[in-house]
């Protein structure tokens, strides 16, 4: 079945690079350099990405992060709790407006 | 124990299933380069295939059913081979070694000959039935440890090594560590394998040992020497799995474009030589798998009268892509 999201697309995630080539170096290299060990384990950003992906729904990302966080040692058990803590953040930002909700309807109604 | 269905001889079903993939030589030729033997300084002994798991990345299709088990007669000639060579290292395997009846008289035999004993296993064998005499054995000859040990999750061990491994290995870690394995000084390493839980490749091994060391001694109060990451090599068992799970051709491809050139000076057949549970001599333990001798000549370790010539030539095969993608596997 036809569709937008194609498993081969992702390794060619580079090709974007083509048109602007000089852009494209800069967001590789920032993106490289951000997933690199530091304060936070290779492990740990693997799973923050992985949370993100879910968050924004991403296919792609969801399928790179899901083996990136195994290579780097992750179990589901910490993958899922990791989306729950996205899901959570999501679902809480949502319910948080409600307090914008009841400020419009307190001031409108007697 | 069993983590799936034993499935001798499968590998050579999932061995007909075509895939695309450049031979390994036509590789190492496009990069210049040539896999010839160094000095030759570990003799790997493979005492069978009988296991009493069923681990399902298991590249020799280990387990109960099997029936290949180093007789007296061969632990002899490997005694005498080992005699009348001076290996710095002896690397015991199987299998579950500690199966093979004859295994007290290989320690005993070869700790007269060399300076560093191995033995691999897989905790669960080692820690049943006779185990405490095994143990005593081992600690009193020095013989070190290399157990399997896949993922701090037990859903993930228990799934590639069978159900109740991984509390079984957490117990026979905390015996070994009461008799002095695995800590500072002892003089008695303790050292961990890990192999991925599936058709993915491991960690860096410094950050995953960190995290293992750090996780085992805070859950456990359990301390080990090293940690070192294997990928899954693509035979026997392991092969079928990736076949069946539809794996197979992707992490073939995983592992092809990791090929690193630089990988290929520190493999461990360059320095190993490795000697089946019937003799016979392979260039490692992936080859016995896959039936390849030492060199591609059958020769059986009666005949051998010295190391493999430094400079000889090492058979090889698709499967060897595994010791060289990434950082390698020595």
């Amino acid at each position: 079945m036809e569709t937008y999201y194609k498993p081969e697309d992702l390794p060619k995630f580079e090709e974007i690079g083509k048109e602007a080539p000089d852009l494209a170096a800069k967001f590789f290299d920032y993106y490289g350099a951000v997933f690199e060990e530091g304060e936070l384990t290779e492990r740990e950003k693997a799973l923050i990405a992985l949370s993100v992906a879910h968050a924004i729904q991403c296919p792609y990302c969801i399928d790179a992060y899901t083996q990136a966080c195994l290579e780097k040692g992750s179990n589901l058990t910490e993958m899922t709790e990791a989306v729950h803590v996205v899901t959570a953040i999501r679902g809480g930002a949502s319910l948080v407006h409600g307090i914008q909700m009841r400020n419009v309807a307190e001031k409108l109604s007697l | 124990m069993y983590a799936g269905k034993s499935q001798i001889g499968s590998d050579k079903i999932a061995d007909e299933v075509p895939i695309a993939v450049e031979p390994f030589h036509q590789t190492l030729l496009k990069h210049g380069l040539s896999l010839n033997r160094g000095q030759t300084t570990t003799l790997q002994v493979n005492v069978g295939l009988v296991c009493n798991q069923v681990c399902r990345h298991c590249h020799l299709n280990a387990g109960p059913d099997r029936t290949e088990n180093m007789d007296a007669e061969t632990v002899n000639e490997v005694l005498s081979y080992a005699g009348r060579v001076s290996f710095d290292a002896i690397d015991i395997t199987g299998g579950a070694p500690e199966l093979n009846p004859n295994l007290v008289d290989l320690i005993e035999g070869l700790y007269l000959h060399a300076p560093k004993i191995m033995l691999r296993s897989n905790l669960t064998a080692l820690n049943y039935g006779e185990g405490d005499h095994l143990m005593g054995l081992l600690k009193t000859r020095g013989v070190d440890i290399v157990a399997s040990f896949p993922s701090l999750n037990e859903s993930q061990a228990d799934s590639q090594r069978g159900k109740g491994v991984f509390a079984k290995s957490i117990d026979a870690f905390k015996k070994l560590n009461a008799m002095g394995y695995g800590l500072d000084g002892s003089g008695l390493e303790l050292n961990l394998v890990s192999n991925p839980t599936g058709a993915f490749l491991p960690p860096m091994q410094e950050q995953a040992e960190k995290r293992f060391r750090q996780v085992l001694e805070q859950k456990w109060g359990i301390v080990f020497n090293n940690l070192f990451n294997f990928a899954n090599v693509p035979l026997g068992r392991f092969r079928q799995w990736l076949l069946q799970s539809g794996n197979l051709e992707k992490y073939l491809k995983k592992l092809t474009s990791g090929f690193n050139p630089c990988a290929v000076e520190g493999v461990m057949c360059r320095t190993l030589v490795s000697v089946s549970w019937d003799g016979y001599l392979y260039d490692c333990d992936f080859n016995i798998a896959k039936g390849l001798y030492l060199g591609e000549r059958k020769i059986h370790v009666s005949e051998m009268r010295g190391v493999p010539e430094p400079g000889s030539s090492i058979a090889v095969g698709d499967h060897c892509y595994t010791c060289t993608a990434g950082t390698g596997f020595t």
